[in-house]
Order: C-alpha cells, then sequence, then structure tokens
C-alpha cells in the first residue's frame, strides 16, 4: 500500500477533527448529548446533518444514558454507530458501558476527559474514563488532534473485527485538545471509506440450531441481552476477556495497515516509546502532557540525562509485555496519573505499571506524581522536577515518597 | 372497529403463529404473559421486539432458552423506550441506504416500574423524538420481578412490600399516576388503553398503534396473582372487574381526541351498570386491610377517586359536557 499523497492539512481542534472522522466514516447512526466540552462534535456533526452532507440517521437524546442506549440497540440491529460524552455524562452512562460491551456491541465514542463533579469542573483529567477501565471498552488515550482523528477511523475496524467485538472509547483531553486549533493532515474521503469499510457481521449459532448474522434480523430472529444465570454468565465474561486479549493484536495489525496508508504512527499502537532505549530514567503518561514530556526529555537529553518516556496509547486492553519490554532496564520511572484512586495510594496507571513490572527481571523503582487534577497546568518546569528526582533516587537507591501530588498548593 | 383484513376472529387468531411462545417460566395466572402473547397476535410483519427489565424479561428469555419467535433486545430497566429509538434509527438509516426494502415495526415492553417510575425520561424523550413505535406498558401495578414493591402505578391502599399495610400507615397513601393521558399530553398520534380481559379490544389498539405513524402507546392492565394475592384463576375476572368497576376505563386518544371504548361506553350510557369498587377490591389481598372497620373510610376514598376520574373522562370524551 502507498501513503496517501493526497491529504490535505486543516487547522482542526479536537472536537472538529473528530467530527470530521465520523463524518468521513460512513457511520450510519450517531446518538449524542451534549456535555462541555464535548459539544462541539455534536455541534459539528448536527451543521453536517442540517447540509444534507452526511446520510446519517442523528438522534439527539435527553440524556446520555438514552445516547448509548441509542447506539447499542442500533448497534445491535447491525449498523455502525458513534457517540461522544464526558465527565458527568460518561458517568450518566456507566450502567450501559458494561451492557454495551456485555452484548458485544461495537459501538465507538470520543471521550473529551474532563473532571468529576463535586466541585463542578469543566476542565481536563482523566477521572472519567479511568473509573470505567474494568468496563470492557477499549480505551484508547490520544497525544494530540491528528491522533484524535486517525484513531477513530481506527477504533471502527477494531471494534468491528469479528474477533473482538467490543466497543472503544478514544480518550482526548479537554480543551487541550478539545478546543485548541492544530494542523490535521486529513485523507481523502474515499480514503477513509474504504479504510473502515462495510460493517461484517459474523454468523453466530441462534436458538434454533442455525447458524445466523449476530444482529436484530426479522428473517433469523436472535434473542439479545437475555437472563444469565450462573450456568452460562461465567464463559460469556471469560469471552469477553478472550475478545480483549484478541483487540490488543488488532489494534496492532490496524494500526500499522493505517499507517502504511497514511504515513503516520505512533509507536505499535499499544505503547509509544520515546527515547527510551538506552534511558536511565523514564516517565509513563497517556494523553496530552506526552508532548510536553517529550520536548523536556529533549533539553534533558542535550545535557546527557538518558531521559525517556513511555507513552501508553492504549490503556485497556492493558499492554503489559511492551510496559515490560520498555521499562525493565529503566532504573527509576515516574508515572504520570491525572486521576487519583481516593484512598487506594496512587493513580489506576501507577497501580498498572507497578503491576506489569512486579514479575520484571530488574525491576526498577516506580514512583507515582498525582497531576493536573480539574485542568491544573502540567508545566515544563514541573516534569522537570520530577526527572530531578528520578535521578535522586537513582543516585542514591532511596525513594522518599513514592506517591506526590505534582503542581498542588500543600 | 375490527379491520375485517386484520382476520382478528378468534378462529383466525387461533391459527396465527405464536411469537411470544409457551414455555416461558411465568407464574400460573399471569397477566402480563397474557397481555404479550396478544400483542404479538396483532403484529402485522417483520418486528423487532425490546424489553424493559422485569418480571416478562426474566421470564422469557432464561439463556438458553428464549420464547420469543422475532428478533429482542433487552438492555437495561429504565430504557426501552431508548432502545426502541436505537432500533429505528438504525432501520432508517438502513432503509436510507438502500440496505432495507421492507418496513419493520418496532415494539418496546415495559413494565409500570419501567415506565412511570424509572423509564419516564427515556420514553418521553423517545415521544417528543417522534420514533415510529409502539411502546407497551403492562401494568401489573408493582415492581413484581423484586417482590412485590411500590410503583408509581400501584394504587392507593394497596399493600406492597415497601407501602406495607402496618398499624400507622394503611398501605399506600398516593394515587396512581394517570400515565396514559401524560403520554396524550405528548400529542402523540395514538395513546390507548386496554385490559387482557378484553383481547379483541386489546389486538386491534395493538394494530393500531402498529400502524399509527409515529409514537404509540398502549397502557395494557395485566393483574399478577403473586402480588395481587388473589387465586390464579381469578386474572381474567379481576381484569374485567376493573372495567366494569371503572377503575381502568378503556379509552383511546387518537391526534390527542379521547374516544371510549365500547365496554367502557356501555356503562357511560347506563350509569346503574357501573359497579361499585368495594367488588373489585375485595377480591384481592393486597387490599385486606382495607376492610378492617378502622380504613374503612379508605374504600370510599377510592371509590370518590375512581368517580372523579371517570368524571373527567366522560368530559374529555364529549359525554359528559366540558366545563
Ligand atoms: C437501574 C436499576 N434499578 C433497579 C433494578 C432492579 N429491578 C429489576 S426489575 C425491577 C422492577 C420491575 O418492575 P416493573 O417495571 O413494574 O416490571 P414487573 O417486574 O412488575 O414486570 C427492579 C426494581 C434494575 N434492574 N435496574
Ligand atoms: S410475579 Fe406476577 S407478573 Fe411476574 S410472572 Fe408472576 S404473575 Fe406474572
Ligand atoms: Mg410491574
Amino acid at each position: 500500500m502507498e501513503i496517501t499523497q493526497e491529504q490535505k492539512a486543516f487547522a482542526l481542534n479536537g472536537d472538529e477533527a473528530i467530527a470530521l472522522a465520523i463524518k468521513q466514516s460512513d457511520v450510519d447512526v450517531v446518538a449524542a448529548y451534549p456535555i462541555t466540552p464535548q459539544t462541539i462534535i455534536v455541534e459539528k456533526f448536527s451543521e453536517y446533518v442540517a447540509d444534507g452532507e452526511v446520510d446519517t440517521e442523528f438522534v439527539c437524546t435527553e440524556s446520555e444514558h438514552s445516547a448509548l442506549t441509542a447506539c447499542l440497540a442500533a448497534s445491535a440491529t447491525g449498523v455502525r454507530t458513534f457517540t461522544a460524552s464526558a465527565s458527568a455524562g460518561l458517568a450518566l452512562m456507566h450502567e450501559i458501558l458494561y451492557v454495551t460491551a456485555g452484548c458485544r456491541a461495537p459501538v465507538v465514542m470520543a471521550v473529551t476527559n474532563r473532571a468529576l463533579s463535586a466541585p463542578i469542573n469543566i476542565h481536563c483529567d482523566h477521572s472519567d474514563s479511568m473509573v470505567e477501565r474494568d468496563s470492557s471498552w477499549i480505551q484508547i488515550y490520544v497525544e494530540n488532534s491528528q491522533e484524535a482523528y486517525d484513531s477513530i477511523i481506527q477504533a471502527f475496524r477494531v471494534a468491528e473485527h469479528p474477533d473482538v467485538l467490543l466497543p472503544v472509547m478514544v480518550c482526548l483531553d479537554a480543551f487541550f485538545l478539545s478546543h485548541t486549533l492544530e494542523n490535521v493532515q486529513v485523507l481523502p474521503d474515499e480514503t477513509v471509506q474504504k479504510f473502515v469499510g462495510e460493517r461484517s457481521i459474523p454468523l453466530v449459532t441462534g436458538h434454533e440450531g442455525k447458524n445466523v448474522p449476530f444482529k436484530l434480523d426479522p428473517a433469523n430472529p436472535l434473542t439479545i441481552g437475555p437472563l444469565d444465570l450462573y450456568d452460562y454468565y461465567f464463559e460469556h465474561k471469560r469471552q469477553q476477556e478472550e475478545a480483549m486479549q484478541m483487540a490488543a493484536s488488532t489494534i496492532v495489525q490496524v494500526h500499522d495497515e493505517y499507517g502504511q496508508l497514511s504515513g503516520r504512527r505512533y509507536g505499535n499502537g499499544l505503547v509509544d516509546a520515546y527515547r527510551l532505549e538506552d534511558a536511565d530514567i523514564a516517565t509513563v503518561c497517556v494523553g496530552s502532557t506526552a508532548g510536553t514530556t517529550k520536548s523536556v526529555v529533549d533539553t534533558l537529553r542535550a545535557k546527557g540525562v538518558k531521559a525517556g518516556l513511555l507513552r501508553l496509547r492504549t490503556f485497556r486492553p492493558l499492554p503489559i509485555a511492551e510496559i515490560r519490554n520498555s521499562l525493565e532496564t529503566v532504573e527509576a520511572v515516574a508515572v504520570m496519573d491525572r486521576s487519583n484512586s481516593f484512598g487506594g495510594n496512587g493513580g489506576p496507571i501507577y497501580h498498572e505499571i507497578r503491576h506489569a513490572l512486579f514479575d520484571a527481571q530488574a525491576r526498577p523503582h516506580v514512583v507515582n506524581y498525582i497531576y493536573g487534577l480539574g485542568g491544573r497546568d502540567m508545566p515544563q518546569s514541573i516534569i522537570r522536577n520530577i526527572y530531578t528526582d528520578l535521578q535522586e533516587i537513582r543516585e542514591t537507591g532511596q525513594v522518599n515518597s513514592y506517591v506526590q501530588f505534582a503542581g498542588v498548593r500543600e | 372497529m375490527v379491520n375485517p383484513a386484520w382476520k382478528f376472529t378468534a378462529a383466525e387468531i387461533a391459527e396465527k403463529p405464536e411469537l411470544f411462545t409457551s414455555g416461558h417460566r411465568a407464574c400460573a395466572g399471569c397477566g402480563p404473559a397474557i397481555a404479550l402473547r396478544l400483542v404479538m397476535k396483532a403484529t402485522r410483519g417483520p418486528t423487532i421486539a425490546t424489553n424493559a427489565t422485569g418480571c416478562m424479561e426474566v421470564v422469557s428469555t432464561i439463556y438458553p432458552y428464549t420464547a420469543w419467535k422475532v428478533p429482542w433486545i433487552h438492555t437495561a430497566f429504565e430504557n426501552a423506550a431508548a432502545n426502541a429509538s436505537g432500533i429505528e434509527a438504525a432501520l432508517n438509516a438502513m432503509r436510507r441506504k438502500g440496505k432495507l426494502q421492507t418496513h419493520v415495526d418496532v415494539i418496546a415492553f415495559a413494565g409500570d416500574g419501567g415506565t412511570f417510575d424509572i423509564g419516564l425520561q427515556a420514553l418521553s424523550g423517545a415521544a417528543e423524538r417522534g420514533h415510529d413505535f409502539l411502546y407497551v406498558l403492562y401494568d401489573n401495578e408493582a415492581y413484581m420481578n423484586t417482590g412485590i414493591q411500590r410503583s408509581g402505578g400501584t394504587p392507593y391502599g394497596a399493600s406492597t412490600t415497601t407501602s406495607p399495610a402496618g398499624d400507622l400507615i394503611p398501605g399506600k397513601t398516593q394515587f396512581k399516576k394517570p400515565i396514559a393521558d401524560i403520554m396524550v399530553a405528548h400529542d402523540i398520534p395514538y395513546v390507548a388503553t386496554a385490559s387482557i380481559a378484553y383481547w379483541q379490544d386489546l389486538l386491534i389498539k395493538a394494530r393500531k398503534g402498529l400502524e399509527a405513524e409515529g409514537p404509540a402507546f398502549l397502557h395494557v392492565f395485566a393483574p399478577c396473582p403473586r402480588g395481587w394475592r388473589y387465586d390464579t384463576s381469578k386474572t381474567v375476572e379481576l381484569a374485567r372487574l376493573a372495567v366494569e368497576t371503572c377503575t381502568f376505563p378503556l379509552w383511546e386518544a387518537v391526534d390527542s381526541e379521547y374516544i371510549l371504548s365500547p365496554q367502557s361506553k356501555i356503562i357511560a350510557l347506563k350509569p346503574e351498570t357501573k359497579k361499585p369498587v368495594r367488588e373489585y377490591l375485595k377480591m384481592q389481598r393486597r387490599f385486606s386491610h382495607l376492610f378492617k372497620p378502622r380504613y374503612g373510610h379508605m374504600i370510599d376514598d377510592v371509590q370518590r377517586s375512581i368517580d372523579k376520574r371517570w368524571n373527567k373522562l366522560l368530559k374529555k370524551c364529549n359525554i359528559l359536557p366540558r366545563e
């Protein structure tokens, strides 16, 4: 496959980039409910509908609960669906997130990561999606608006893959990405349409013993979402876990195929390592903070400090092997969490990185910095301090404090 | 009026294949199961059904078994109307893209809990958006699946497990929410009440609801022997008595114009045939405490509220002069 030459650069914010990706991805049903900072996605898409630029059925529901329900039911009817939400909206969807995954409906959702109430706050942190990490949704965290655009297009292929059939969240940082203009390279409509293709519906054995398409089809009646007790429920949950494992290789494969088409790659699709090969110290993060951190790494490298960064692009499924391979030769690792697990001794990414490294050959020191809650800025100076702490840990072999809050008034 | 083309005579209905089949695990004498079976007999072609959480979902689909011969989906308790919205949207999208040629009807089933209470928001939203679907409320007047708790549809005085008749409080102290009137107020094309005791009327109304273009709402009165505490053989008798006492009058609202259905119209024209509610209450042990002397006044309260709502209905139907 050749890299598509005729890509055009548009000045788009993250939300607009997502709306455009949806427009190009031949989505049948969009059901959504507005919430800052996701609103631009819904508004922009409404304009496409109003101007007849898409033939999507747009359902402007009375709540996020109904928005996700409508996407799930439409998806179960066999079509491609999309929704978007954040914060309180995502929390209101919580019940249906699990139902969507359990019904194996490949819904794609953009989450513009925003803090949870109370106190009410519209700005960026990852509390809203991190709390849903066990919902059996694939979670991809993007670094910039370009990646948001690219990831949405890839998400349909991943979600709808017959080995996967799980919903996907593409998470982007509120305002830092959702509302900030960036030059986004856009593929031609036909290229995207060809890449996403038609949604394929796998065959399953129906109640009458026939192989039938896995959807609500009057010609081949199926019962979806039944009561499922202790004699089968467990196996169905086990199948979801297997699908998550399949998702990892599917993400890599789809990401690679898209990379060949667009010329853009984000690590291997699961993790994006930056100057890590020979690093002594490293940070780990998700989202737009990676951009700022890369520039700090460059400055440190120029001074001879062997600093690196591991950005997790995919948080679910958790790329255990990649995390271990990337970090086991590093001596001190700082995990930066933009959310907190109250009373849990650190943030969710910290817990999982420590978990991934527990069986590593040489186990690095792993510390945690909770930062940026409620949209608090994460300037280079704070990130530099974190690397300074890591140097000290490396030199002394001592950790004074495993979990700290960075950039907070104490 | 029965349209002969609908083939709704007893003989014809018996011939029609069951789409909600036997073998499900509802209790003996279950009113809601009769409601679902009848509604499915009124279908006119390809149909997709969805069900809120509740007795009917639980008894009909214990994996790997199903009582449904049509495609069917359950997702949660409070969102039957949102399921229907999504299915209808998907069908529209497929039709627009030339991937679907036939018409497919969409029916949402939900209990009183899933409709009067937790599902009202989704229902109101779907009605306002104008999705083309039939919403069937099977009303057994409490949360039966979870053990007979009160709902907004539980009648005044009824003892339930969360409104028990105690020494201080004599069962539920609030009246039933007029849910069908609330749906009429949404200005949707078709709203009707029906009872499992009048099967042909129910079939006709279900079919009219399916044929209406846009949202249709069918409120089906469906006694539950388990929750109402009566003998399982009395389900149909009780449902009939609810109509004869005007506890549950039968009517339609076509484009928001109220019309009394024949079974209730007879009573309107011959008011002396209207039976006292006492007869209806005394058959059910959920009301047994009302027959103790200290709560006797409550039966009068029930009768007064029935009379008041009945008169209001007669005015809406232009049988009594409107104020
Ligand atoms: C969000 C949520 N809250 C509570 C429940 C528990 N629940 C399941 S069914 C039900 C009651 C159903 O009552 P109704 O809608 O009247 O149907 P019925 O069981 O009487 O047929 C309740 C409370 C649930 N499943 N989901
Ligand atoms: S409890 Fe009532 S509604 Fe539920 S299955 Fe039994 S009879 Fe039917
Ligand atoms: Mg009920």
